[in-house]
């Protein structure tokens, strides 16, 4: 169904700063179809974001937002929903904020399972400040601070949130628009610590200096290395080298924060009648 | 009266960035690239929003017609 444009999104601020053929827009997009295809009340629902071209999702959003310090989007959003539980929270994050200078925040609110909706609009690489590499630039790959290729393997950030304790963990790509929605429907609607890894091209940054220069190049680019989960098991690690799985990796229950910490407010309040 | 396509396609050319996902992502060829997307053969939309869902610039919608229209 086509979108309504103007219940999601402040129109007077389109068209956005993104580049042309900027995977942004289409993450952007899968987030509010996801909203309305679960009818969530736009007054009761918060958008995060930190500091980047990711950033400024939620400047083009029509909700209540916040837009914060780098890597500091998951900190705010532990207060609005500590504060507020009846609130959804959805954080929009780039890879580098997410992973390099917002890391510890990540790790820590997966490990309380804390019932927040994390998108990370990895597109590889430090698009807002010129192309430098960020930790989920692929080995090999060139960024104006890795002339001679990336060195360094980098972060899989699933696994990562997986290990620290949280309970939904999924990736997706912008060639996959119909299950990164999808995706991001059960990502919101999960009870607990969820995590997307919303694969996005930069063809200005990254495609430029890897032989990737249209958007579409990018896109297939994502295809070709994507790997439906169900294929991805049968795998063996060396057929997985330098691909990654795609879909819903991990879903598991546990008690959420805001919960346990209601229950403990009540039982301490109990404590103090007697 | 039944004569109406069902799919209305409409660019916003003040939005588009001329980045072309929608009409490489069509798969029935109903678009094609001009100044901005053209919808050449709109007959042939079948209405899966495929090229919608790929625009980074909120710049394509499908609508389905009312049927009184």
């Amino acid at each position: 169904m086509a979108l309504s444009l103007d219940k999601y999104l402040r129109m007077s601020k389109l068209p956005h700063i993104w580049c042309p053929g900027c995977g942004h827009g289409i993450v952007t997009q899968a987030i509010v179809r996801a909203i309305d295809e679960l009818g969530l009340d736009t007054d009761k629902t918060v958008v995060v974001s930190g500091i980047g071209c990711s950033a400024r999702a939620p400047g083009y959003l029509h909700f209540d937002t916040l837009h914060t310090t780098h890597g500091r989007a998951i900190a705010f959003a532990t207060g609005i929903k500590m504060a507020k539980p009846e609130l959804n929270v959805i954080i929009i994050t780039g890879d580098g904020d997410a992973a390099a200078i917002g890391g510890n925040h990540l790790i820590h609110a997966a490990r309380r399972n804390l019932d927040l909706t994390v998108i990370c609009f990895d597109n590889n690489i430090y698009g807002m400040t010129s192309g430098q590499y960020s930790p989920l630039t692929p080995q090999g790959s060139y960024a104006t601070t890795s002339p001679y290729g990336m060195l360094e393997k980098p972060f899989d950030l699933c696994n990562l949130v997986m290990g620290a304790g949280g309970t939904f963990a999924a990736r997706s790509t912008t060639y996959h628009a119909r299950q990164l929605t999808n995706v991001i429907k059960e990502a919101i609607s999960h009870k607990g610590f969820a995590f997307v890894d919303a694969l996005s091209q930069c063809p200005t940054y990254f495609g430029r200096r890897n032989k990737l220069r249209t958007p579409l190049d990018m896109m297939n680019w994502f295809k070709d290395r994507s790997v439906p989960l169900r294929a991805w098991s049968k795998m063996s690690p060396e057929e997985q080298e330098g691909k990654f799985p795609v879909g819903v990796l991990t879903k598991t229950q546990a008690p959420e924060l805001t919960e346990v910490y209601a229950q403990l407010v009540e039982k301490l309040q109990q404590r103090g009648e007697d | 009266m039944g004569q109406a396509l069902p799919w209305e396609i409409t660019v916003d050319s003040k939005w588009c960035k001329k980045c072309g996902l929608c009409v490489e992502f069509c798969p029935r060829q109903v678009l094609e690239m001009k100044d901005v997307p053209h919808v050449k053969d709109p007959a042939r939309c079948t209405g899966c929003l495929m090229c919608e869902m790929h625009c980074p610039d909120f710049a394509i919608t499908v609508k389905r017609r009312e049927e009184n229209d």
